[in-house]
């Protein structure tokens, strides 16, 4: 999965600058929000992709080996987190390259990204969970992760906004660890019912 | 039907005269729907412990779906029942499914790891000893392919590691969706005796299969799915 959206990430990044030209300042300005555009929309295909690997035999299999559903979860979702990470960290490379992006206060970027990083991991599993256990299939996805992920894109282009211009950021990034704990709770409650629809 | 050594025919038997002391499955005019489709409709069954019983059925007649439902991985939507004590509307199923081993027509191991790290993620989830998964390799001819990816081997193969995990685990219910298909004559003599085994243990076996004359040389009684309702 990594080997599609790193690539596809880049060359989205990439294209920016030939649509609206090598306008450095400009580029500098809208670089941290590109980023986090890609890493929501790339992020969420890595996620999804990642959490519906996983055929009904396979499920079926654990199942019958005594995994709890919520411990299948929290699984699915660890596992999308880290592959989440090396895909923000490879695309933060190639943005801070292109365009130009100052580096400021790297824990709390660290720690954005990881919050980031975990909730896009949360809301691909229990999307991908939705969608497995629904008739409706893949079309739920976008209608689904779209309105969700949006705390998360303000969140963290608020945060960088926020560490450049000197001004607070514990609130945006306390509501992006509310976004991420009232997704758990939803997921590993609904774990068990979505196993079995 | 099915005998015992000595002759005498299992169902015919009281039940202590077979170490029986309650049904392992009762299902009671249970029915099961996915989406807005009836696949399984007032199914009526009890299998007791030590029977081997074959249940057949025509395509789409909904075989896997009631492995499935004795499995514990579809709630009925009508009726009720138990299996291995545990109601199937309950959370209780949830304790005894570490009991009940389902091999179906589609391998459920994981491509990208070997044949050995699939039954090791087996036994480490299911609270089994890792130091037993190379004597069951073993036991199913696959102990030179061990380190094998399970998605570059056979679909024999792959079905031989999945009977290798049930011989692993110790599992009072063994559900077999077309056991003998993709083996050879070897593996099928090893699900064969598998399920002998699994039945003198004092456990119970569901074997569905097309193959009527050899299920009713192993199975003790056997069941027709009908559209949707055994008979």
């Amino acid at each position: 999965m990594l080997w599609i959206t790193i690539p596809f990430g880049t060359i989205a990044l990439l294209l920016v600058p030939l649509a609206i030209g090598t306008d450095a300042v400009l580029l500098r300005e809208i670089g941290p929000g590109m980023y986090w555009v890609i890493v929501m929309l790339f992020g969420v295909l890595v996620s999804v992709g990642r959490s519906s690997m996983e055929t009904l035999p396979q499920q079926d299999a654990s199942a019958l080996l005594g995994l709890d559903p919520a411990a299948g979860f929290v699984g699915r979702t660890v596992s999308s987190a880290i592959l989440l990470m090396i895909f923000e960290s490879v695309v933060g490379v190639v943005a801070v390259g292109l365009y130009d992006i100052s580096i400021i206060g790297p824990l709390w970027l660290l720690a954005t990204m990881l919050i980031v990083a975990i909730g896009l991991a949360l809301l691909g599993t229990l999307t991908g969970a939705i969608v497995n256990s629904s008739s409706a299939g893949t079309a739920l996805v976008p209608l689904l992760v779209a309105p969700l992920s949006v705390p998360l894109l303000l969140g963290a282009t608020q945060t960088y906004d926020g560490l450049l211009g000197g001004y607070g950021i514990v609130s945006w990034v306390l509501l992006m660890v509310a976004v991420v704990l009232v997704v758990a709770i939803i997921g590993v409650v609904s774990s068990r019912p979505l196993q079995e629809t | 039907m099915g005998h015992l050594e000595d002759g005498r025919r299992v169902e015919n038997l009281p039940a202590e005269d077979h170490g029986l002391v309650a049904p392992l499955v009762v299902l009671d005019g249970v029915g099961v729907r996915i989406g807005s489709t009836q696949i399984l409709r007032d199914v009526n069954l009890e299998i007791n412990a030590g029977e081997v019983v074959g249940l057949f059925g025509s395509n789409g007649a909904g075989k896997t779906t009631a492995l499935r439902l004795i499995a514990t991985l579809i709630r009925p939507a009508e009726g009720s029942g138990t299996v291995l004590g545990a109601d199937l509307t309950s959370p209780d199923r949830y304790d005894v499914r570490r009991r009940i081993g389902m091999i179906g027509h589609v391998p459920g191991i994981f491509p990208e790891l070997t044949l050995a790290e699939n039954l090791r993620y087996a036994a480490r989830v299911a609270g089994v000893p890792t130091d037993r998964v190379e004597t069951v390799l073993a036991a199913v001819g696959l102990a030179g392919a061990a380190d094998r990816p399970a998605g570059a081997s056979s679909h024999g193969m792959q079905r031989r590691a999945e009977f290798a995990r049930e011989l692993m685990i110790d599992r009072s219910l063994l559900l077999l969706d077309e056991p003998h298909s993709a083996l050879d004559r070897d593996a099928v003599d090893l699900v064969e005796g598998l399920i002998e085994r699994k039945a003198a243990e004092g456990g119970a076996v569901v074997v569905v299969s097309h193959d009527r004359d050899r299920i009713n040389k192993i199975a003790h009684r056997t069941v027709e799915l009908a559209g949707g309702t055994l008979s």
